[in-house]
């Protein structure tokens, strides 16, 4: 593939487009670019025409690439058995949320604004947090978990699902602090705001695009998780979606439908989040660079 | 307390001590402040810093209690003697490194290793040359390139689990639509056994976590080499300088910061892979899939030796933190330019 784009033709073709006569390359670039994402996209398209067939459509050979007979069965299905687990899920995903805001808005505000001189330690402790294994933290918590009784509890793997959330919404959020005008802030603080004040109704109202971003990816993270779902809990009292899917998988798995219906609905959040959230993707990987 | 812009500090304390005698207040930030007043500057003084401290208090509770504590207790984990009776009452008796001693020497370390070792490079390179390849590609000005990198990302933002039962289904060996494109394709007679051939499952696991990894990639030196000052190219093309040339002498040094970050993150990822795994093979068949972090797993859950899942765990952590160090090099690099 070819860098020469970055100069010349760049601006020759922007000329061009805004004379609205698209050239033959942009046209020959569109087809490359959409043959890329089919390809990339074909296992997601794949799951959804799945969940749309009946069992004995999903496995027939050859394989259809439109169901036959379109049905919303597996949905239904689906939603039966595994509504609970969504429910479950979006509890403890509403709860890391709010547990990853509550600790990390405060702390991006301290550490973009009040100059501490442990401020770069602890960027740079967030920052190797986010390298941990995750299998490392699971084996702790449940060790630790046991002996709190948080095993098989709500707030436990919302807690858990939390330490997905918190240094990373801290550096994205900081990240964008850092870009407030701090006039603003020390004219708050001398009009007699307070420490607090300042914080409240200032800080917070104009970072609220990258709270909101943060938050939505704590929610996703936490929505997400397997891991701590896996080894933090030992009964069936609390299942999130993600173990609901990993059920389907026995040794024989035939009900395809139903499962790809269920990934679907485990994967709404994703889609929201990037209709919703989409400048931000980049923004928030550049800063802390990692997903869970 | 103060921003550390030299002079600016001085002239900004003056504005706004100026602004505060205009309203007839008294000094706030007590930096002019008369005499008398000192004793009780300070003292406000002190408390306001104990009030900014409590903004940061809560994260570092939360970091101690949740990332280093654990992790020590992992450390002291592997030193003890585990074992199903250690596990239940929790009064494992200290043992040095036996549990590594043990690791070690266990038949299966050298498969996990080897796995660990081609499922990383493997993954790494492919990710890197496809994320690379499309991240040049979508600089280039075509309509809708922008949905269409958007849409690119999904496979990324997908649950690990929701990935992993997909790719599950498709590679199926008698249900998969892989298997039976190819047999009606007519290039395999016999069904493929992607995901229950012990060497073919590395193969198979590899492929997904490169779908799900190329976006990442993707994303990251797209943002790159939009940074990449167009007149450098311009300079190259006066100069004569081909696609090939321009690409070999401006664009590969100019991102050599952004590259060496895609690929320790890509490492630090690919080294904490898990979800796709246990869910597309759970490691097998016989360990054909297994890697450091689901040996990990299975030896302190499904074997309940906890001990050796968390000697397992601490190496782990190690080469994660040689790669976090050389992370955070590079990170600094970046913040102070």
């Amino acid at each position: 593939m070819s860098t020469d784009t970055h100069a010349l033709s760049r601006s020759r073709s922007r000329s061009r487009a805004g004379r609205g006569v698209p050239n033959l390359r942009s046209l020959l670039d569109l087809v490359v670019g959409l043959a890329v994402v089919v390809v990339m996209l074909s296992p997601i398209y794949w799951a959804i025409v799945t969940s749309l067939k009946t069992e004995l459509q999903s496995f027939s050979s050859p394989p259809t690439l439109l169901p036959p007979t379109p049905t919303f069965a597996a949905y239904g299905q689906a939603f039966r058995s595994q509504g609970g687990a969504l429910g479950t899920s979006l509890v403890i995903a509403v709860g890391a949320t709010v547990i990853t805001l509550l600790i990390a808005v405060p702390a991006a505000h301290a550490l973009a604004s009040f100059r501490f001189r442990v401020t770069g330690l602890v960027v740079l402790l967030l920052l190797v947090s986010q390298t941990i294994p995750g299998i490392v933290l699971g084996t702790s918590f449940f060790k630790i978990f046991t002996r709190f009784h948080l095993l098989n509890s709500y707030l436990g793997l919302m807690i858990a699902d939390s330490t997905y959330g918190v240094p990373f919404a801290i550096l994205i959020i900081r990240a964008f602090m850092l870009g407030l005008p701090r006039e603003l802030l020390e004219a708050a603080y001398v009009d007699g705001a307070g420490t607090l004040g300042t914080f409240l109704r200032i800080v917070v109202p104009l970072s609220r695009p990258a709270i909101l971003s943060a938050g939505l990816f704590a929610f996703l993270f936490a929505w997400g998780d397997f891991l701590f779902a896996l080894t933090l809990t030992t009964s069936n009292a609390i299942t999130p979606i993600s173990l609901g899917v990993y059920s389907y998988l026995g040794l024989h798995t035939e009900q395809w439908p139903d499962l790809m219906a269920a990934a679907v609905f485990a994967a709404v959040p994703s889609g929201v989040l990037l209709v919703v959230a989409q400048r931000w993707i980049r923004g928030g990987l550049a800063t802390s660079g990692l997903k869970g | 307390m103060v921003e550390t812009t030299g002079t600016t500090v001085d002239a900004r304390t003056r504005a706004l001590t100026t602004r505060r005698r205009w309203r007839g207040g008294a000094v706030r930030h007590g930096i002019h402040r008369p005499a008398r007043d000192r004793r009780r500057g300070e003292r406000s003084l002190w408390s306001r810093k104990v009030g900014r401290a409590m903004f940061l208090v809560p994260a570092l509770v939360y970091l101690a209690l949740l990332f280093a504590y654990p992790l020590v207790y992992n450390i002291l984990l592997s030193l003890r003697q585990a074992g199903v009776i250690g596990f239940v009452n929790d009064s494992a008796k200290f043992a040095g490194l036996a549990n590594y001693r043990t690791a070690l020497a266990n038949p299966a370390l050298p498969t996990v290793v080897v796995n660990t070792a081609i499922f990383l490079v493997a993954s790494l390179v492919f990710q890197f040359v496809i994320g690379f390849g499309l991240a040049l590609f979508f600089t280039r000005r075509f309509p809708l390139s922008g949905l269409l990198r958007a849409l690119l990302l999904v496979p990324w933002l997908l649950p690990g689990v929701v990935t992993g039962s997909i790719l599950r289904f498709m590679f199926d060996t008698s249900d998969g639509m892989i298997n039976q494109v190819l047999k009606d394709v007519g290039i395999i007679h016999a069904p493929v056994q992607w995901l229950s051939d012990p060497h073919l499952a590395l193969v198979t696991v590899i492929v997904a976590n490169i779908w799900v990894g190329i976006p990442f990639n993707m994303l990251l030196l797209h943002g790159g080499i939009q940074e990449i000052p167009r007149e450098l190219y311009e300079a190259g093309r006066v100069d004569g300088a081909g696609t090939l040339r321009l690409f070999r002498s401006i664009t590969v040094p100019m991102l050599r910061p952004v590259i060496a970050v895609v690929l320790i993150l890509g490492f630090i990822y690919t080294l904490k892979a898990f979800d796709i795994i246990v869910v597309m093979t759970g490691g097998g068949p016989i360990n054909g899939s297994q890697l450091l972090s689901t040996w990990s797993y299975t030896l302190s859950f499904t074997n309940l030796d906890f001990g050796q899942g968390a000697a397992i765990g601490t190496i782990m952590m190690l080469v994660s933190l040689v790669c976090a160090v050389i992370y955070t090099r590079i990170y600094r690099g970046g913040e102070t330019r």
